[in-house]
């Protein structure tokens, strides 16, 4: 595939991934900081170029129902936001994920509760892993750590998203989708035709020809027991998940004594502060979740039998360590350590505590 | 190699943009790049600041609080940033508007009357590619070729023809840059 | 002697029912509008030829299980967003026939933001609007439409203004609204009316062939059992209660308001 070099911000990463990757409907609305990829699409116009439909919708609320709308209707289709703006969405997530409803939705995180601040936090990750919505259902989680993953993982969603019939969250944040990067895009994914979508998303409602049944999208059954089949197909298809689509990176674990435990932007201030740790003779690795559901459980099991510690770096009060520690089962000692309401903690400070949480506590 | 460094003044005086031709350029030197600004309500008219790293090597965290070099446009930035230069690292500020100068000791400090000479000169536009070529004068982490190069990337085609004027205004400030204190 | 089979042809049939109905039973109460409006919508689709272009966009209220009755391509919508759902298909698939099918309390209270939106923006969906002036599938609780006066399970002395507001005339309103081209207000309790309801569900449709932005069909029906009377009474009450407020007739045709 013929690699071209840009330099772009996470946000227009997402926009320009969404062109190339042939998605064909982006439904959004302006909030700080992830604005720019509307602004990104409504400049490329590619509904000129690639026939992809972007529009303004009059809220997250009604964004969100859109893509229900298209996704329902067999097209790849997205929406963008930032924390307040997804939890207006998250009535139309369930309904996604009840419906079984592939589509990609993006959180470019920023710091709460409520209007909180428009700087960079991870404190959405509850929202995003352990529901969000009502009901018992599951989005599947990537958290990219670079505008070259913003860009990348566009084009894994609609992957995952066809092959299990979900909904994809990309969890970003205002420092990812701010910050400008290297970027190499690829070329141009056509758009599915109708009779590509016909074959993939059987179930869809495009139109009813003669041959078959009308095709209804709901997340509607009034009878308990079907209810409950369907809920067990649904955790059926989280525990596949879980088996198939975990992914993680670790970095200096070879020999590591203690452990970061990091995702996103968080993972890229750790690897500063390894680089800190090692001039200082402390053998210190980091495992860098990837996808927060499923998450990297087996791996930080095992791990959790070589190191001495661990310490997870959020930008939140403490969330992601509670599926570390889930995870390790207490073999190994785990703490948090994390600034939160839009402040980024620097690497020397993730550092102090690892020494003062981990090593001498 | 790795250069950290942030420049901060008023919304309006090109940081955020003198700092997208200094990244676009690194990446055009095949260098390791990022730019990552203050957003927000700074955007409209407050102050406004963009951290760069340029780097041979992967870059781990584009987010930073100490400065290879602070390239400083107006007094709150210099009271907020003064602090930040790791020691030994680079202070360059524009003295337009400084009431206190920087104080310490431990840092080098340049000047350029780049708001003056931008006046003089009747291209406010420039001002900020004459605090550019100062700072290349004082640490040349990309070449002029490069320079050029970063503009053709990140200009839009129509203004291409302004190129000339801006590199001619990088010469400017490489001449008028001043040493303040060298260690 | 005749014999069914000799009578069971198909010379002797004068009226059949529109293969764009599944064979469901449908749930609604004996005497309700629903059914005839979804039998006359389907006889629509059926003469227009475009069952296999059409895609019912389905409430939450009474009529959420209308995409087990219409037998074309449907999505079952949150409460109030159908509008939204629409407008994403029908500019997914420009070629498409997409239509809501909502009550009032779902296009008139929660989707009010959306119903305006869709409407403002002229997408070119046929949104139907069956407005009985009562929330019927929780019980009978009051709706936007509820008139002053009404009884129903929160307003149990009757709708007051001091406690609820007015009641609101969300089509007259819609018609303001630049992107509406076509919006008339029909009801299904005679024959007659029927027959005109039919004729203004048609021409939301070609409307919509023509690409000519959104069209808005009110159908002010009879809740008989919310309402706690008869279906009779329940048609006579709307007659005298219902049309003061709710007047039947085309409010704008053609992109133009209807003078009166």
């Amino acid at each position: 595939m013929a690699k071209e070099l840009k330099l772009m911000k996470g946000n227009e990463a997402i926009a320009e991934a969404a062109i190339r990757s042939g998605c064909d409907g982006y439904f959004g609305y302006p909030i700080t900081p992830q604005s720019e990829v509307m602004e990104y699409l409504m400049l490329e116009k590619p509904w000129e170029k690639t026939g992809m439909v972007v529009l303004q919708a009059e809220s997250e609320t009604s964004s969100i129902n859109m893509v229900y709308g298209g996704a329902g209707a067999g097209k790849k289709v997205m929406t963008s936001s930032s924390s307040p703006g997804i939890s207006l969405m998250q009535e139309g997530m369930t309904y996604l994920a009840g419906a079984e409803l592939p589509c990609l939705v993006v959180n470019v995180v920023r710091g709460g509760p409520g209007l909180g601040t428009i700087q960079p936090s991870q404190a959405d990750y509850f929202q995003a892993t352990k529901g969000g919505g009502h009901g018992d259902y599951q989005l599947y989680v990537l958290a990219p750590a670079s505008v070259q993953e913003m860009y990348d993982f566009v084009f894994d969603a609609w992957e995952i998203a066809f092959k299990y019939r979900n909904p994809v969250m990309i969890l970003s944040d205002g420092a990812i989708g701010q910050v400008m990067e290297k970027l190499y895009v690829g070329d141009y994914v056509p758009r599915w035709t109708d009779e590509q979508i016909h074959k993939i998303a059987p179930w869809a409602t495009f139109g009813k020809p003669a041959s078959r049944d009308h095709n209804i999208i709901t997340s509607l059954e009034l009878d308990s027991a079907k209810q409950e089949l369907h809920n067990q197909k649904l955790q059926a298809k989280y525990r596949e998940m879980e088996r198939n689509e975990v992914r993680f990176e670790e970095i200096n674990c070879e020999d590591a004594e203690y452990l970061f435990v990091a995702y996103g932007s968080s993972a890229r201030i750790a690897q500063k502060a390894i680089q800190l740790g090692r001039e200082k003779g402390i053998k210190v690795g980091l495992l860098r979740p990837i996808t927060l559901f499923p998450f990297p459980t087996k791996k930080l099991a095992e791990l959790s039998k070589k190191v001495k510690g661990m310490l997870s770096v959020e930008m939140s009060a403490g969330q992601m360590v509670m599926d570390v520690k889930l995870a390790t089962e207490g073999r190994c000692k785990v703490e948090h350590y994390g600034r939160f309401g839009g402040m980024i903690p620097t690497p020397h400070e993730v550092l102090e505590a690892l020494e003062e949480k981990i090593i001498k506590g | 190699m790795t250069e950290e460094i942030i420049i901060a003044g008023f919304g309006g005086q090109g940081v955020l943009s003198m700092g997208k031709i200094l990244a676009y350029s690194g990446a055009m030197q095949d260098k390791e790049v990022s730019w990552m600004p203050s957003y927000g309500p700074e955007m409209r008219g407050g102050t406004a600041n963009v951290s760069v790293i340029i780097s041979d090597e992967r870059i781990s965290s584009p987010i930073i609080s100490q400065f290879d070099t602070a390239i400083i446009l107006n007094q709150q930035s210099l009271d907020k940033f003064e602090h930040s230069v790791k020691p030994g690292g680079v202070l360059l500020y524009d003295p337009n508007g400084i009431t206190k100068p920087p104080t310490r000791k431990d840092i080098n400090i340049y000047k350029v009357a780049a708001t003056e000479k931008s006046a003089e000169l009747g291209m406010a536009k420039v001002f900020n590619m004459i605090v550019l070529g100062a700072f290349l004068k004082v640490k040349p982490v990309v070449t002029e070729e490069y320079i050029e190069k970063g503009l053709l990337k990140s200009l839009p085609e129509r203004h291409h023809k302004l190129i000339p004027d801006n590199l001619k205004a990088v010469e400017t400030g490489k001449e008028l840059v001043e040493t303040v204190h060298t260690l | 002697m005749v014999f069914n089979q000799d009578i069971i042809k198909p010379e002797n049939l004068v009226y059949k029912r529109t293969n764009v109905l599944t064979d469901a039973v449908m749930h609604y109460c004996p005497g309700c509008g629903h059914g005839t409006i979804h039998r006359v919508i389907a006889e629509v689709i059926e003469e227009m030829g475009i069952q296999d272009k059409a895609i019912c966009i389905a409430p939450v209220g009474c009529s959420v299980l209308a995409y087990n009755y219409f037998n074309v391509d449907s999505q079952g919508a949150a409460h109030g967003r159908a509008p939204a759902i629409a407008t994403a298909i029908q500019r997914l698939y420009p070629d498409n026939h997409v239509f809501t099918y909502q009550g009032d309390g779902d296009l008139a209270a929660i989707g009010t933001a959306e119903t305006i939106h869709a409407c403002n923006r002229g997408e070119n969906i046929v949104i139907i609007f069956v407005n009985n002036g009562i929330y019927g599938m929780t019980g009978g609780q009051m709706a936007p439409t509820t008139l002053i006066g009404m009884k129903t399970a929160t307003t149990p002395y009757g709708r007051s203004v001091e406690l609820n507001g007015y009641p609101l005339q969300i089509t007259e309103l819609l018609a303001e609204l630049p992107g509406t081209y076509y919006v008339t207000r029909q009801s299904v309790h005679t024959p007659a009316a029927v027959r005109k309801a039919k004729k203004a569900i048609r021409q939301a449709f070609e409307n919509q062939k023509g690409k000519k932005g959104t069209s808005f069909v009110e159908l002010v029906s009879n809740c008989n059992s919310g309402w706690k009377m008869t279906p009779v009474a329940a048609n006579k009450w709307m007659e005298e209660n219902m049309f003061p407020k709710y007047p039947v007739g085309d409010i704008k045709v053609n992109g133009e308001k209807v003078s009166k």
